[in-house]
């Protein structure tokens, strides 16, 4: 086991070294002299002049990555371009209400998803089965933004039930006044694809002769489908998930754009439309990290999910 | 007696006719199918049809009022074109005399002339329009037909680019091993570290705008998926008999890669292809409603969404029904669809029912 998670940790190393070069290459490369990216945008120019300074622009490409990589080393990626505010703290301050509407989203799409796709799966074949397959097929036509775009105008405008937008500064406010809008319509979008997806897993496990074995001695129903499917089922469903996670880190930037909740994923997109180039920067190389401890963490919960699980 | 006896004689004549007549058959033979040909064909013909300019080529111009009513629903309170018209009235109103304060007054009889010459045709504003206009009085079937042009186009194209990459990484992975194997999974696992959205985020944020660069930024950041399948295809294929017996008889590295192998994965490549048709239409238009995606003079379905956005709270649906239920259409027709096609190309792999 930890020879395992060494040799993972070990492994991580040189496409830890793609994503920065990846990223360097983009920003510093592609994106060219800040000089030329903030005009028109910043007007003082020893502002752009410290700018340069400090990514070492004059320099030739080897030292600027090397600033690149002390830079992530030390987590300090300077000031934001367009808000003179640290990278730092905008990460330390963002990150909570992206968590706040992420989570509970997370926990009721996956219990939801797992609880509907078992009962699908049950009455497979069945009238319900494909009615409910068609309706999933046709809400994953729509695109989110409708979903949105509706349901912030009819529940939030029209019936006034929540909110329109806006986010507080007290955690259970913000919890339980302006995240339940964004989560439900949230989960309306994702519930389709996830019930159809997690349904297919059920489907693999459902007809495998263990099942039988189970009934045949006489197992309840509850048992067989609760015990026995779901456990197997766990491990594509627990791969989803992890899949699934780093998105949802930023995922949610649609959400924190419509209602106004300034979370990491709305700081990307502000990012983007202003070519502030450190913050998207910082959040890029950092979930990417993020993303690979992830990994590592779920091949290890398969461990302990089904012991039969081999470590190569 | 015959005739039956002919007909099932047919059949197993067509069975033998290859596999591309057969899963051409086996398609046919879904209906469901072949209803999403219909309805994705359709739709083709439309982008066809304007990207030559046979219709909606006028789609910019100005024809109704503002937040003209559908025809259908012509007695619709329309508070919009009322205000503007107030409007224009009260500049009709006659201005205080300023001339001698007024420092372009000297000017006026040449800009007088000046516009003399210019010909404008007054052009006579409709109140309501087939499906209802936007803020600028366009009408809004124009706007959608143009726009589904856009959408679909750089759908189709970024898939193409990213099938192209995928294929290309994945058949050299597959088919060197060894180094270059080494070096695409490399690269493989670092584009798929980053969260994809980032990754497209982030490329935009280099890149700018433009129709060009969102199936560059597309096709740059999606072709890891089929990567990963044609490289699993491709270490498959290399050992079977008929590659090695290219081999012997003198067949480059090059012509077996492209000429012997790629026709025998090409199926998985065209249901590859279908299905990454539909999400880059998806990402093209959330990217174009953020404003990373096309220009602001070109429409596409993910402008649209944006400008309906606020026509909503005013009452004004057309514009966003318009968008949803053109894109919903081709995208269900266009899943169904590459579902019907994986399932006639690939008997074997038949979807769980």
């Amino acid at each position: 086991m930890t020879a395992y998670i060494i040799r993972r940790l070990w492994q991580m190393i040189p496409t830890m070294l793609g994503v920065v070069l990846l990223i360097f290459v983009l920003f510093n490369w592609v994106g060219g002299d800040p000089a030329q990216v903030l005009a028109g945008k910043i007007s003082n120019p020893e502002q752009i002049e410290n700018i340069r300074k400090q990514l070492g622009v004059d320099q030739p490409y080897w030292k600027q990555l090397l600033i690149f990589c002390q830079q992530i080393v030390t987590g300090d990626f300077g000031r934001s371009w367009s808000t003179n505010e640290e990278v730092s703290r905008i990460f330390a301050t963002r990150i909570g209400p992206t968590l706040t509407i992420m989570f509970p989203l997370l926990l009721l799409e996956t219990t939801l998803g797992i609880l509907f796709a078992l009962g699908v799966a049950y009455v497979r074949g069945s009238l319900t089965d494909r009615a409910i397959m068609i309706a999933c097929t046709f809400a994953m036509s729509i695109s989110f933004l409708v979903y949105i775009i509706i349901g912030q105008w009819l529940f939030g405008f029209l019936l006034g039930w929540f909110p329109v937008q806006g986010w507080s500064d007290s955690y259970w406010k913000n919890l339980v006044v302006y995240a339940p809008l964004p989560v439900f319509l949230a989960l309306l979008v994702s519930v389709a694809p996830t019930l159809r997806l997690y349904r297919s897993f059920f489907l693999d496990e459902i007809n495998q002769d263990y099942v039988r074995t189970a009934r045949a001695k006489g197992l309840s129903e509850t048992t067989v489908m609760f015990k026995h499917v779901m456990r197997n089922a766990m491990i594509p469903i627990l791969t989803n998930i992890a899949i699934a996670l780093p998105g949802l880190m930023i995922g949610s930037f649609l959400l924190e754009k419509f209602f106004s909740i300034p979370g990491l994923g709305r700081e990307v997109i502000t990012a983007v439309e202003r070519s502030d180039f450190p913050v998207i920067k910082a959040i890029t190389v950092y979930l990417a990290v993020f993303t690979m401890f992830l990994n590592l963490l779920v091949d290890v919960l398969y461990k302990w999910v089904d012991p039969r699980v081999e470590f190569k | 007696m015959s005739a039956v006896i002919e007909s099932t004689f047919a059949e197993t004549r067509h069975d033998s006719a290859g596999p591309w007549r057969a899963a051409f058959r086996r398609l046919r033979n879904d209906r469901v199918g072949m209803i999403c040909v219909v309805i994705v064909a359709a739709y083709m013909l439309l982008v066809l049809g304007s990207a030559l300019g046979l219709f909606a080529k006028d789609w910019n111009r100005e024809v109704g009022v503002s937040y003209a009513n559908p025809s259908f629903l012509p007695h619709l309170e329309n508070l919009e074109a009322e205000s503007s018209r107030n409007l224009t009235a009260v500049s009709k109103v006659a201005p205080v005399d300023l001339s001698d304060i007024d420092p372009l007054a000297p000017y006026y009889k040449e800009l007088d002339e000046r516009t003399a010459k210019i010909k404008v045709t007054e052009i006579q504003r409709s109140d309501t329009l087939p499906f209802g206009g936007d803020k600028w009085g366009k009408d809004i079937i124009k706007k959608t037909v143009k726009g589904a042009e856009i959408s679909i186009f750089v759908g189709f194209a970024a898939a193409l680019l990213a099938a192209v990459l995928g294929t290309v990484f994945g058949a050299c992975a597959g088919y060197f091993g060894g180094r270059t194997n080494d070096l695409f999974e490399w690269i493989y696992n670092v584009f798929t570290s980053i969260p994809y959205i980032l990754l497209i985020l982030a490329f935009a944020a280099v890149f700018g705008k433009g129709i060009a660069t969102v199936i560059m930024i597309l096709g740059i950041t999606g072709w890891t998926g089929i990567y990963r399948l044609l490289r699993a295809e491709y270490l498959k294929h290399r050992e079977r008999e008929y590659v090695r017996a290219a081999d012997a008889i003198g067949a480059s590295n090059m012509r077996r890669m492209f000429v012997q192998i790629l026709p025998n994965v090409s199926h998985v490549i065209l249901v590859q292809l279908s299905q990454h048709v539909v999400q880059f239409i998806k990402a093209e238009v959330i990217l174009s409603f953020l404003g990373f995606g096309v220009p602001v003079e070109l429409v596409s379905w993910g402008t649209m969404l944006a400008e309906a956005q606020n026509e909503l709270v005013i009452g004004k649906w057309w514009q966003l029904a318009a968008a949803t239920a053109s894109m919903a259409v081709l995208v269900t027709a266009f899943s169904l669809f590459t579902d019907a096609l994986r399932d006639a190309l690939d008997p074997k792999l038949k979807a769980v029912l």
